[in-house]
């Protein structure tokens, strides 16, 4: 009995693992934002002018904007002077090989269980990697190369491919976008480049690898696929950051162009530090993703399980231009303890005969407040275009919030869309019954939630779905009893 | 086996369990009768371990450990199993999943080594057959659509499963037709041993021609007031509950069987 309850004690005061600083030289930019920052991080990258008058543009129009206020909790005071915008380890930052990589910071891959190791990479997955703004490593970039794939941190596509990079970079999120875009576009640091050639099928996983380390600092990485006719890619995206008093902000921008015939698919397993449980530090997670179904029968679809953050503000979103294109966005979000999320997609049906399918199970626990905020857009050209949304919420114990915005806007009478939303808490009894038969309360809750998940989580590539299970139970340790 | 003694319990301030005494050998079957309301499946919730139950007085021993001192699922790994009334539903686990980690919890408890997938498979097959359970509905999610009969017919799959050394069936015939009774006897009958018991608790004399009891007890008001061998069970079934209330003077309003 005893035993017992201290077992269970263990298991809900456990911490988050990824919560270790690494101890390492740093190259950090001095602390604050002006436009001399903004030159500071173009010249530290050694970036063309274009580049530079780019991000100048994203700056003033950064300037020029409001924080938005319609999200359905209370928008914290962000010191934008208070956060260094660039941060990199300090040895030589791209390494020819593994053997030259700090060997701190490959412990430090190690621990968070990238796959960089030899025996990994057998695993079929090719991993960049952005320690705080850099990008640290691409493995696999030979074998890639081959097959005219290109896959590689976005700085170096600015000096090896800068033709793909002024066409597409800001193509689908504009500099003016928001907020958040507008200063990603001023201060991005690094992310990572992909580019399939037409009617090529990527033999592998693409996958990225996100870490903030360093203290007060921001992570702004941006992202670009370019999927050409009729190519496939699948690309995931997992994150992490130490454990520290303070909120760190974290302002993506990733962008997807799928051509005509060609298919994305985009997973993301979210796992910032979600601060502590009175709600003390954490990440404030601000992301823009948003992706262009460019020509006939392209397809995007965002899948992602977000566990982490303090703060989530995030609608990948899908234009569907194409006729026949599709697009799907399949999400798990869960809140514990202090954190929020709001989060959902915005589907823009502009093409003839498009189709979009909808998936969120939001999980709210403790005094977590989850919000799905979504909207379904059928414009005037949209004929036949059809969209299907299942919105479900469950909460867990009766001090969390799960609310739901879904907005529909239809310009076309041919169009068909379909919502369907449920609300549903775990029962007593199921706990109960699953106790009964041997199982303890929290390993009840891990099972009950990932079946609710189950329809999300089967679109995960294998070794991140069972990754994503994990991270479930493990977010939602010490929500019962 | 179990040793029930003058156990008290409320629920929500009322007393539910007014001193139970009963004891139970290892190889025994035990039928528990009586009117609706008189605290029969509110003595298998207890055994089990349901929180809403507060125990003021008396205590329940398993195999010389004190039941009453452990969670609800330590109940279980020990070898408590409880065929629920109302099974509940569980949208997208899967039964064998669930089974899988509910023996593999019960096996570490008792320091027996894992399974295999594929030792695990044989037993599950194995079982099916046993209590005539089909295959399609083990790969379901739990109870997810079940008819009454197969949410019923799957506690009797799961017992088969996890052989508990002490098994309360609450009200395990209630919905069944007579074929379905039968394959749920058959199948109980069937896992019948001299190391196991089972605890039937039941509102008719109609499972006992299937699964025939070695002793039977009438509960009322909170007590057991009569116990006896199967016989009782026929003498119930004749004379109903009615005679309870003349002889006992009980304040609880009885329904007629």
């Amino acid at each position: 009995m005893e035993k017992d309850d201290l077992m269970l004690e263990q298991l809900a005061n456990r911490e988050y693992e990824f919560g270790f600083v690494t101890a390492i030289d740093m190259d950090i930019s001095e602390i604050g934002l002006n436009e001399d920052t903004v030159k500071f991080i173009s010249a530290k990258k050694n970036e063309p002018q274009w580049l530079l008058d780019w991000r100048m543009k994203g700056f003033k129009a950064f300037q020029k904007q409001e924080m938005p206020q319609w999200q359905n909790f209370k928008m914290p005071e962000i010191d934008f002077q208070s956060i260094s915008y660039y941060a990199a380890p300090k040895q030589q930052a791209k390494y020819a090989s593994l053997d030259e990589v700090d060997p701190e910071l490959l412990r430090t891959f190690e621990k968070l269980g990238i796959p960089m190791s030899e025996q990994k990479q057998l695993a079929g997955v090719a991993v960049d990697v952005v320690f705080d703004s850099v990008s640290v490593t691409t493995t696999y970039k030979k074998h890639l190369n081959e097959l005219g794939i290109i896959f590689c941190s976005i700085s170096d596509a600015v000096k090896d491919h800068p033709e793909l990079i002024q066409k597409y970079l800001g193509s689908v999120v504009p500099h003016t976008d928001n907020v958040f875009a507008s200063l990603n576009t001023a201060v991005f640091s690094d992310g990572s480049f992909v580019y399939i050639p037409k009617g090529v099928r990527c033999p592998m996983e693409l996958s990225t690898y996100f870490r903030i380390n360093a203290e007060n600092t921001g992570q702004f990485e941006r992202t670009l696929i370019i999927a050409d006719e009729d190519s496939y890619v699948s690309y995931l995206e997992g994150c992490t950051a130490p454990m520290r008093d303070e909120n760190q902000l974290h302002a993506a921008v990733v962008e997807l162009i799928a051509m005509k015939g060609a298919e994305i698919k985009y997973s993301t397993v979210q796992n910032w530090y979600p601060g502590d449980k009175e709600g003390k530090g954490g990440i404030f997670n601000f992301v823009t993703k948003r992706g262009a179904c460019r020509g006939e029968r392209a397809k995007i679809s965002w899948t992602q399980v977000e566990t982490g953050s303090a703060i989530t503000w995030k609608y990948p979103s899908i234009l569907l231009q194409g006729d026949y294109s599709s697009g799907e966005f399949y999400s798990v979000a869960v809140t514990n303890n202090m954190q929020i999320a709001d989060t959902g997609t915005k589907i823009y049906h502009l093409g003839a005969h498009t189709k979009s399918r909808i998936i969120s199970k939001g999980i709210s626990a403790g005094q977590g407040q989850n919000s799905y905020r979504g909207l379904v857009q059928m414009g005037a050209k949209a004929a036949y275009a059809r969209n299907f949304t299942q919105c479900d919420s469950l909460l867990i114990g009766d001090r969390c919030g799960a609310h739901t915005f879904p907005y529909i806007e239809s310009k076309n009478n041919t169009a068909t869309i379909e919502h369907e939303a449920t609300t549903s808490k775990i029962g007593e009894d199921q706990v109960f019954y699953l106790n009964q038969r041997g199982i303890d309360a929290e390993q009840a809750i891990a099972l009950i939630v990932n079946g609710y998940a189950k329809d999300v989580l089967n679109q995960l590539p294998m070794e991140f779905a069972v990754e994503a299970q994990k991270l479930l139970s493990l977010t939602l340790e010490g929500s019962v009893g | 086996m179990l040793s029930i003694k003058n156990l008290h319990a409320n629920i929500e301030g009322k007393e539910i369990l007014k001193g139970i005494n009963l004891e139970v050998k290892a190889g025994e079957v035990h039928a528990i009768m009586g009117p609706n309301g008189s605290g029969k499946s509110s003595l298998a919730s207890v055994l089990a371990g349901r929180e809403n139950y507060e125990i003021t007085e008396g205590e329940v021993w398993l195999d010389g450990k004190n039941l009453l001192d452990m969670k609800p699922e330590v109940r279980a790994r020990e070898g408590v199993f409880l065929a629920f009334q109302y099974p509940v539903e569980i949208p997208g686990v899967s039964n064998i999943n669930f089974l899988r980690t509910a023996l593999s919890e019960i096996r570490t408890h008792r320091e027996l080594p894992q399974l295999s997938a594929k030792e695990f498979l044989k037993m599950t097959k194995e079982k099916q057959a046993l209590v005539e359970f089909e295959a399609k509905l083990a790969n379901r999610s739990l109870n997810q659509g079940f008819s009454g009969g197969e949410k019923k017919r799957n506690e009797v799959f799961q017992l088969a499963m996890l052989e508990p050394k002490l098994s309360i069936l609450d009200e395990t015939d209630s919905g069944l037709d007579i074929d379905a009774l039968r394959i749920v006897s058959n199948g109980i009958n069937k896992l019948r041993s001299a190391d196991n018991a089972f605890v039937l608790i039941t509102h008719y004399q109609r499972l006992l021609e299937y699964i025939v009891p070695d002793f039977v007890h009438v509960l009322y008001n909170g007590q057991i007031v009569r116990s006896g061998t199967k016989e009782l069970a026929l003498e119930l079934e004749e004379k109903g509950y009615d005679w309870l209330k003349e002889e006992f003077h009980g304040n609880e309003s009885i329904n007629k069987i």
